[in-house]
């Protein structure tokens, strides 16, 4: 009886050993670990053709027992999702770093393949889940491109208006997660509240608060609703109030400061050699915004600055992104003051779906809207990149269209996948305390980095 | 169309892709050299890079000269001095597509080829720490292939004729 017990024990535990190990994806030993990969945990990222990496620089030989490897997440309350990180700590100061993703990967890339370009876009809008208008406005451009057609001015002004708004809604939720994460939790109260108001104008023009698919190949889905101008403007007026109240909250606040000023720097060459976009490159002193270098919709109409930091810190990413914030209010007031009249999506009768009336009366109609939502529309062969600066960074769409209704191959580059490969960089020799601002002012969204 | 840096190699096939952007179609051996061409030519970032599998568009309009496989990495190269975007597509093969790594000269690349690896299986030679990124470590099969099954349920409907 009693070696009964014993056996059982010893499968439980070799059961529970099965289910922790650690297989080729996690961090390894330093002895097993080759010299690049190796130097990539390290976060030594800049290689010139002269140069190469010494191993003796990298502390080779040093003996695995002096280091511990930890583990931290995927359900980590700092790792805002489901973001594993390997870290491997001498006392406190972090070595080493390898985060590990693939939590939340749903295969949109493949079910993207199998929608029709009408469908496709609800299916992009779960990616970044905190930008939804970006991910769909990407996806519509690439294939509008694809299509060659030409969209309404009102359109326009009504995506740029929507994506503002959009970029302040996740800007928003950055700063209160960020808050909490340092330890300034009425800031994740406030920042909820002001984000609240926008959620709200989205379900009264879209019929939904995230997830709109609002932005679809051809325009959009709805007119904006009556009396919209009140509210964008009532939106603006208040978001502008409060920053200042964000700044009173944190940006002078000693402890804020501390966590933040000077903690976890890059600089531009390493941000523009790991292809980190966003306000990450422009915190290095890079002005790199596609809003304004590559403008696209209406982008090059208005006024608005790109904001850029100089000691790629911390505080240089939070500073970007409150005050993008209120670029993103005035180039809303310019949306405001100048969005023309008309057509909010495109007419071509082969992409956009007859108004409901129509179908009643015109056989031609009925014809159209049935193969719309049977069939969908065809697109012509080719290839297209599309590129749109998302408030994390390039968002960029690569379709692949073979003829048919449906794309052949969907490729989105989401910058927080890639973005998130400056994580090690960012946290070596850093605290651990630091470790969780740094996770936090990259902005990783794993929906998009999973997809 | 956008002038090639002096330095590319010879034999590089180029054609517009799109109006805004240059499309390059190396072969694998000079795909390195002109991607280190294009870097030293002041295109500082690697955006991209992806794979599509042309499984059923195997015989697809290209450029004379290049011969068409299955699997093509396709890579996008930035500019910020220039403003530019260029795109670089390589035929990697059609049945173990095997490519070198970017690793080396964008450092950047390393989670995309991963990526591109485990949905794809394109092997990328050099590359520091080949291993499934997205998928399951014990996953079986590269899922964006065109020939790997989406997984299905069969239903039958009630009134269907056929055995039961």
């Amino acid at each position: 009886m009693s070696d009964e017990l014993t056996v059982r024990v010893a499968e439980r535990s070799d059961l529970i050993a099965a289910e922790t190990s650690e297989g080729p994806q996690g961090l390894q030993s330093r002895s097993a670990t080759n010299v690049d990969e190796l130097g990539r945990e390290l976060g030594a990222v800049l290689r010139t053709s002269d140069l190469t990496l010494d191993p003796n620089d990298v502390d080779y030989e040093r003996r695995d027992d002096e280091t511990m490897i930890i583990n931290m997440g995927p359900a980590h309350p700092s790792t805002h999702g489901v973001l594993r990180l390997m870290l491997e700590l001498d006392g406190e100061y972090v070595l080493r770093t390898k985060p590990i993703i693939g939590y939340l990967h749903t295969g949109m890339e493949k079910t993207g393949e199998v929608l029709s370009y009408i469908q496709g876009a609800t299916n992009v809008t779960r990616m970044d889940y905190l930008s939804p208008i970006g991910n769909e406005l990407c996806y519509s451009m690439a294939v509008e491109k694809l299509l060659a057609i030409e969209i309404p001015e009102r359109a326009i002004w009504i995506r740029m208006m929507m994506a503002e708004l959009n970029r302040i809604t996740s800007h928003l939720v950055w700063i209160a997660t960020n808050g909490m994460d340092v330890g300034s939790t009425s800031t994740m109260i406030y920042g909820f509240r002001e984000r609240e108001l926008i959620l709200a104008f989205f379900e009264k023009t879209a019929g939904l608060r995230m997830n709109l698919n609002y932005v679809r190949p051809g325009g959009v889905a709805a007119d904006l609703p009556d009396g919209w101008e009140d509210d964008v403007l009532v939106i603006c007026d208040t978001i502008y109030e409060r920053t200042f109240e964000y700044d009173e909250l944190l940006t002078g606040q000693p402890i804020f400061r501390g966590r933040m000023v000077g903690v976890a720097p890059i600089n531009a060459e390493e941000a523009l050699a790991l292809g980190v976009t966003g306000p990450v490159l422009r915190s290095t002193g890079v002005p790199w915004d596609l809003r304004r270098t590559m403008p696209y919709l209406a982008y090059d109409q208005v006024e608005f600055d790109v904001i850029v930091g100089t000691y790629g810190d911390n505080f240089d990413r939070y500073a970007i992104r409150l005050n993008e914030m209120r670029e993103s209010v005035r180039i809303i007031r310019q949306c405001l003051e100048k969005m023309p009249r008309g057509d909010y999506r495109s007419q071509d009768p082969k992409v956009t779906p007859p108004p409901r009336a129509r179908i009643d009366e015109s056989m031609e109609a009925l014809i159209h809207h049935f193969k719309l939502f049977t069939e969908g529309f065809m697109v012509p062969p080719g290839e297209v990149y599309s590129a749109i600066e998302s408030p994390r960074g390039e968002l960029a769409c690569y379709i692949v269209a073979d003829g048919g209704p449906k794309p052949y191959r969907l490729h989105v580059r989401a910058p927080s996948f890639v973005n998130l490969q400056a994580v090690p960089l960012l946290m070596r020799g850093g605290m651990l305390s630091d470790a969780i601002t740094v996770i936090s002012t990259v902005d990783p969204i794993m929906g998009e980095v999973d997809r | 169309m956008i002038p090639l840096p002096l330095t590319a190699p010879p034999g590089v096939v180029t054609a517009d892709v799109l109006a805004s952007d240059l499309g390059c179609f190396p072969t694998i051996d000079d795909y390195v050299e002109l991607v280190r061409a294009f870097k030293d030519d002041h295109f500082e970032m690697c955006v991209d890079l992806c794979v599509v599998d042309y499984l059923e568009h195997l015989t697809r309009p290209l450029p004379d000269d290049v011969k068409a496989t299955r699997f093509e990495i396709v890579v996008n190269l930035l500019s910020l001095s220039k403003r530019q975007r260029v795109r670089i597509r390589v035929q990697a093969g059609d049945d173990e597509p095997r490519v070198p790594t970017l690793f080396h000269l964008y450092p950047g690349t390393e989670a995309m080829e991963r990526e591109a690896f485990d949905l794809f299986g394109v092997l990328f030679d050099g590359h520091p720490d080949l291993t499934r990124i997205l998928m399951p470590e014990d996953w079986e099969g590269h899922p964006l292939r065109k020939d790997y099954a989406v997984g299905k349920i069969p239903i039958q409907f009630k009134e269907a004729p056929g055995p039961r």
